[in-house]
């Protein structure tokens, strides 16, 4: 029996993939309402502000797991530039996991409009209202969510190579929970 | 710790297994780029709507993409309380509710003279004691010329200049107005009205319908009116120049506030919410919401009004938007005007030496 775990613990699993759920709906959502003058545009938008306030929550969540859980450790024969990739790309995750909800929240808040979560629930504004602060906060919002999406995809490859052509536990620690063998 | 490699794949399989990662990650992908419109030129976007008027209109920076040239206005809202049992809206139920507002042409010039349109327009955005706000886009017309955005789209592309003449073709907005039959409402109205001599004069229309929804959750559809309480002498005529209607604007309102009725149309069943190229019949029960006080003009290029997006979609609790597909389209291709012009602010002050050549 190692000293290290095989898995993530099974509350970091399940975070993990029910915010992979929201997280490529949110892209989607994201990408679908900005190309649409349809009542598609209208429904879209509706959905996109609560689902990313619940975003930013879980991974406030989600961090406070993954600091007091143990995490195991990369396979010893990881080529030193997978390992560099695969802790970048990790932190690059989780910070946009953080940023674009916020980013969201504050280009709201600096277009003037009351940040509204549903027809009453209302949050407070969190910028000074600022037409260039929002043109700013707008288009950053937009080109870190093609961001987040391209680091989403590198993670899927990432984790199907781990599984598919090295098999070496990576994607199993994130797939299972018991150990196997 | 124990190393989990597996044995070394053979050269078939790791180059199908590299395959099937490619396959997965494209589809992903791909789904994407369907959504987001690449594989479907014909979509009709924010963007083209916007890229439209800016083929029509040219660029100027800073300023809106269509009813570019306008003016601030600050006021107050009164109400009289006769809304109150159709909507839970604040602004019915409270005494006063502060307003910033902006009279424009729908033109997509900043420079346009006057009478380039028949047409002027009010927006407001009603700022409520609890953080809501309605924000409404209204026109001095009683119907839009179409009921659809893909319909707009066509017509602005009948307005476009044609690269070799560098001016729109003479018969594609007649062959427009040919084809799309929903217009003769419209054409019957435009046919008689002229350029009016001042914004103050003007009745200004929701054209767009929506719902007022009660404290029970009873929707009621309307659509509503600004109707303004100063009414033009008998045989006014709009004076000579271009840029009379804001003058007449800051005259006006330097003796005094200026005032409009907020009659708000309460559709029968039946009535149609989802096109507002029809006009509703006669004889629908209306109501008078209240007063629109306007105390103040401001210039656009540093009032308050200047970045505000009149979206009509900005909406407080008790009031919603109806099934009027031109509703999200305005409100999406406003987004993507917004977004353009906010990013060009600095750019306003040389439009300012520009409009003063």
């Amino acid at each position: 029996m190692s000293a290290q775990p095989n898995h993530f613990a099974p509350l970091a699993r399940l975070l993990h993939w029910l915010m992979a759920l929201m997280i490529i709906a949110m892209l989607f959502i994201g990408a679908g309402m900005v190309a649409s003058v349809s009542e598609r545009h209208e429904w879209l938008i509706h959905l996109h502000k609560p689902l990313g306030v619940a975003i930013l929550l879980l991974v406030i969540v989600r961090l406070a797991v993954r600091f007091s859980t143990r995490q195991p450790p990369l396979p010893a024969d990881l080529p030193g530039w997978q390992v560099l990739a695969a802790k970048a790309s990790h932190v690059l995750l989780y910070v946009l996991m953080l940023v674009l909800p916020l980013l969201g929240w504050a280009m709201i808040s600096a277009s003037g409009e009351p940040v509204m979560l549903g027809s009453s629930l209302q949050l407070p504004s969190i910028m000074p209202a600022n037409a260039s602060l929002f043109a700013f906060l707008r288009k950053a919002h937009g080109y870190l969510a093609y961001l987040l999406f391209l680091t989403v995809l590198v993670h899927l490859a990432a984790a199907l190579f781990h599984g598919w052509v090295r098999r070496d536990g990576v994607l199993d620690s994130m797939l299972r929970g018991k150990d196997r063998g | 710790m124990v190393d989990r490699s597996s044995p070394p794949l053979s050269g078939t399989s790791l180059v199908l297994r590299l395959a099937a990662i490619a396959v997965v990650v494209g589809a992903v992908a791909g789904a994407f780029a369907y959504v987001n419109g690449t594989f479907d030129p014909q979509r009709l976007t924010p963007k083209k709507l916007v890229n439209v008027l800016e083929t029509n209109n040219g660029v100027h920076p800073g300023f809106r993409r269509n009813h570019a040239k306008g003016v601030c206005v600050i006021g107050h809202f009164e109400s009289s309380g006769e809304a109150r049992s159709y909507s839970t809206a604040q602004v019915f139920n409270e005494a006063r509710t502060p307003v910033v507002g902006r009279f424009a042409l729908p033109a997509g010039s900043p420079y346009a003279p006057d009478g380039a349109v028949p047409i002027r327009s009010l927006a407001l955005r009603f700022t409520q004691a609890n953080g809501q706000q309605w924000r409404t886009g209204m026109n001095s017309m009683p119907v839009f010329p179409v009921g659809t955005p893909e319909a707009f789209y066509q017509f602005q592309q009948a307005l476009s200049p044609l690269p070799a003449t560098g001016k729109p073709d003479p018969a594609a907005v007649p062959a427009f107005f040919a084809s799309h039959p929903e217009t003769a409402p419209f054409l019957a109205w435009v046919k008689t009205a002229k350029p009016s001599a001042s914004y103050v004069t003007e009745n200004y229309n929701s054209v767009n319908a929506f719902y007022l929804v009660n404290a029970t959750g009873q929707k009621q559809a309307v659509r509503w009116n600004m109707v303004p309480v100063a009414k033009d002498a008998p045989g006014a005529m709009a004076p000579q120049g271009s840029d009379y209607l804001e003058k007449d604007l800051v005259q006006r309102i330097a003796t005094g506030p200026l005032r409009w009725q907020l009659m708000i149309t309460l559709a029968n069943p039946g009535d149609p919410t989802n096109d507002a190229s029809k006009p509703w019949p006669e004889g629908r029960k209306v109501i008078n919401a209240g007063t629109l006080v306007l105390e103040s003009t401001q210039p656009q290029l540093d009032g308050e009004c200047r970045d505000i997006n009149y979206d009509p979609l900005v909406l407080p609790a008790g009031i919603e938007g109806s099934d009027d597909p031109l509703l999200a389209a305005r409100s999406a291709g406003y987004a993507n005007s917004y977004l353009r012009r906010t990013s060009e602010v600095s750019q306003l002050p040389a439009a300012k030496q520009e409009a003063q050549q």
